[in-house]
């Protein structure tokens, strides 16, 4: 998304470019480029509003969604209270199906233990459906590099994803990777791929793609998926597609990988009617999406299909730091995206903004979170706290409450700047003295008088400016409230 | 009915018309009106860049001059500050037992200008008149915390001559979201500027809230881009349109 494109209406000043320092670093850069960016605002508000309205439409259609995000809320709750038992009930039936399971601390170790697997297998071709948690840890790219020797060719088989990765892109949302290209970029990356210049019309290359994928599926030596869900007491695993593609990843290849974050369980498989019913509506307007799939451990005597070993990688990364904290219903999330699709920060500025695999709401919580503020320090910011996220959430995650704590946690860690500090010291000083306010408000309105020009501020210095750059300011009144009132209102 | 007027600082220091029809209403349906003077800040500014420490200092400078004297309801003509007192002190004195005593104590009878209008004096058509077509936008606070929809627009309803009509997209925010405005300013910009688009197709000549901030947001942007959109706070509307 580094490409140049028309410039919007908008023209604000680059504050940078005149030796300023920008507030939050990184994200305000990324986010100012995408704000002037046309084409991609078109694809973003074409993805969001349409993700919107279906989803309002299933949703209002569902008395019980309410009810049902509550009992979604205090499932994962439970879960999460006694995650270690059911992590264990999971790796238990599992096994007793005769699956392989790991336990998996960060992404190295799930890198190695699938580049070792690849190895004992002698692999050269894998195929994938989408998984977050595998892009979260990159692990395409760190197979390709740290078992270069194998030359392995991964696949990426979701539509988008596959896009993605021919374009050397990264998902731009949850559900929708590549939201973030319009139909000529898409038609750009297939023909090239395809070495031909194909017509831009959704037949046409959806045809191709389906035939090339189709080669894949039916060489791959490994599949790997990520999962949506996993249920502790049966040690099934759930993904859901509209493609069909994880089915081809899950049955054709002999070896089926699942790498899935430990915070997907839930206990029963009775909890899963909650989720599967909120997450296709919350996520993209559907009431079910077309394709829903069980898997338990690998193909059984007498079975038709699945894979004949199975292996379940089971991520921490990061996630189990967060049980039993302020911050642990951040590992609630089903991730259906609807807190990106209501975010009018994340629809100003898609999902590379960022910076980060997850975008959006949920992503400016879950990044500082799992890979610490020094990565992520604007994150938490990227924010007007609207709230839209939480009231979308299918879950119910106070989104917008845990950004808050996020940002004491970045003042408490002395990560604010001594700027913030200052300011904020200075402003309790003021408000908790009466004297002290009414004083400052006058000494205000005498040094606001050469910096007034027709009833509006001039442009102002320092952080300031990040306001009078855009939009009027408007200049005290002559008279504060208080001072009308002793008058006699 | 005795009642104690919050007036927000920067409603207090910029835009006192507004508290001043607060006032002019809230008297015209016989409610003793009290200022306690001691009245600074609610602390939301400290509090929304993470600084809870200092909001609870200017939290608890609240809860002293909220307190000294007795009044049935504390009214704020802003839903955010509201919000900040009856959601989010109980939310940072969560460990501190005697302050979150308090403030759980004050939530429930601090209460959005609109919201007691209509739900505690059963107020409807207060008799006002302005002519003009409007759109009404309800801050995020107000909209999500309080649930405070309907009734501005139960009062809008009543007002001769002003016709009340939709835009689109009226539940995104305006982009103002406190310091976000300034430290994320070409972000908080564009948010404005769907907004702007959204009343400008709607034809409307007038903006109503009841947050003067989401106002002078919107307000900044409308005059920076040439536009002469009237913009009022509700209780300027219910009370005539009157700047003051």
């Amino acid at each position: 998304m580094e490409t140049e494109k028309p410039a919007r209406r908008r023209e604000t000043k680059d504050r940078r470019a005149e030796g300023l320092p920008s507030g939050v670093e990184g994200f305000n850069d990324r986010a100012r480029r995408a704000v002037a960016d046309e084409e991609l605002h078109d694809s973003i508000e074409l993805f969001t509003r349409k993700s919107v309205a279906g989803r309002n439409a299933v949703l209002d259609a569902l008395p019980e969604a309410p009810e049902l995000r509550e009992r979604a809320y205090r499932i994962k709750q439970e879960t999460m209270a006694h995650l270690d038992r059911h992590l264990q009930q999971m790796a238990d039936a599992v096994e007793a199906r005769g699956g392989n399971v790991f336990f998996a601390a960060d992404g190295e170790d799930v890198v190695r233990y699938i580049g070792d697997l690849a190895r004992s297998k002698g692999a050269r071709v894998i195929t994938k459906s989408k998984s977050m948690a595998t892009e979260e840890i990159e692990l395409n790219r760190r197979l390709e590099e740290d078992y270069a020797d194998l030359g392995l060719e991964i696949v990426e088989t979701d539509l988008g994803e596959w896009i993605a990765q021919l374009a050397g892109d990264t998902p731009s949302h949850i559900v929708g990777p590549i939201l973030h290209m319009n139909r000529k970029r898409i038609t750009e990356v297939l023909s090239q791929t395809a070495g031909e210049d194909l017509p831009p019309d959704v037949e046409a290359l959806g045809s191709f793609a389906r035939k090339r994928l189709r080669e894949k599926f039916l060489t791959a030596d490994i599949g790997i998926t990520g999962a949506n869900f996993g249920v502790a007491a049966s040690g099934t695993v759930v993904t859901v597609t509209n493609e069909g593609n994880a089915r081809l990843v899950t049955s054709v290849p002999p070896v089926h990988v699942v790498v899935m974050g430990i915070e997907k369980l839930v206990p029963r498989f009775e909890d899963l009617s909650v989720f599967v019913k909120l997450l296709a509506r919350s996520g993209t307007g559907q009431e079910l999406t077309v394709y829903t799939n069980f898997i338990t451990g690998p193909r059984q005597t007498g079975e038709l299909d699945g894979a004949e070993e199975f292996h379940l990688v089971l991520m921490d990364n990061g996630r189990s730091k967060l049980l039993g904290t302020d911050f642990e219903e951040a590992l609630y999330c089903i991730r259906c995206g609807a807190c990106l699709n209501v975010c009018p920060v994340y629809r100003q500025t898609g999902g590379h903004a960022y910076g980060s695999t997850y975008s959006g709401p949920i992503g400016a919580v879950i990044t500082p979170l799992l890979k610490g503020h020094d990565e992520a320090k604007d994150l938490p910011h990227a924010s007007s706290l609207c709230g839209a996220c939480w009231e979308a959430c299918p879950v119910g995650i106070p989104l917008h409450d845990l950004l808050l704590k996020l940002r004491n946690q970045q003042v408490e860690a002395g990560l604010a700047g001594k700027a913030q500090e200052i300011a904020f010291k200075g402003f309790e000083s003021t408000m908790k003295r009466p004297l002290l306010y009414n004083i400052s408000s006058k000494a205000g309105r005498l040094a606001q008088k050469p910096l007034e020009k027709n009833g509006s501020m001039r442009p102002l210095p320092g952080p300031l400016s990040g306001w009078t750059d855009s939009r009027e300011m408007p200049p005290l009144a002559e008279k504060s409230f208080r001072e009308l009132w002793k008058e006699g209102v | 009915m005795r009642v104690a007027l919050f007036v927000p600082c920067y409603v207090d220091l910029i835009y006192p018309e507004v508290g001043v029809s607060v006032v002019r209403l809230l008297r015209k349906l016989g409610v003793e009106v009290g200022y306690p003077e001691g009245q600074t800040c609610c602390g939301q500014p400290a509090f929304n860049s993470g600084f809870f420490d200092e909001a609870r200092a200017v939290g608890r400078h609240f809860l002293d001059v909220f307190e000294k004297e007795r009044f049935d309801y504390v009214v704020c003509p802003s839903g955010s500050c509201t919000t900040m007192v009856s959601h989010y002190y109980p939310f940072i004195f969560k460990d501190l037992p005697e302050e979150r005593e308090r403030s759980e104590g004050l939530a429930g009878r601090v209460r959005e200008f609109s919201d007691f209008l209509v739900n505690v004096m059963g107020a409807g058509d207060l008799g006002a008149h302005l002519e003009g077509k409007a759109v009404f936008h309800c801050g995020c606070h107000q909209r999500r915390e309080l649930g405070v929809l309907e009734e501005p627009r139960d009062l809008l309803a009543h007002v001769g001559g002003l016709d009340l009509v939709e835009w689109e997209n009226e539940e995104l925010c305006c982009g103002f979201g406190g310091t976000f405005a300034v430290k994320m300013p070409d972000v908080s910009t564009a948010m404005a500027d769907e907004k702007v688009k959204a009343l400008e197709e709607s034809g409307a000549d007038t903006l109503i809230s009841c947050d003067s901030s989401c106002l002078m947001h919107l307000e900044g942007r409308l005059r920076r881009t040439g536009h002469d959109t009237r913009v009022l706070h509700l209780a300027q509307v219910l009370d005539d349109g009157k700047a003051g």
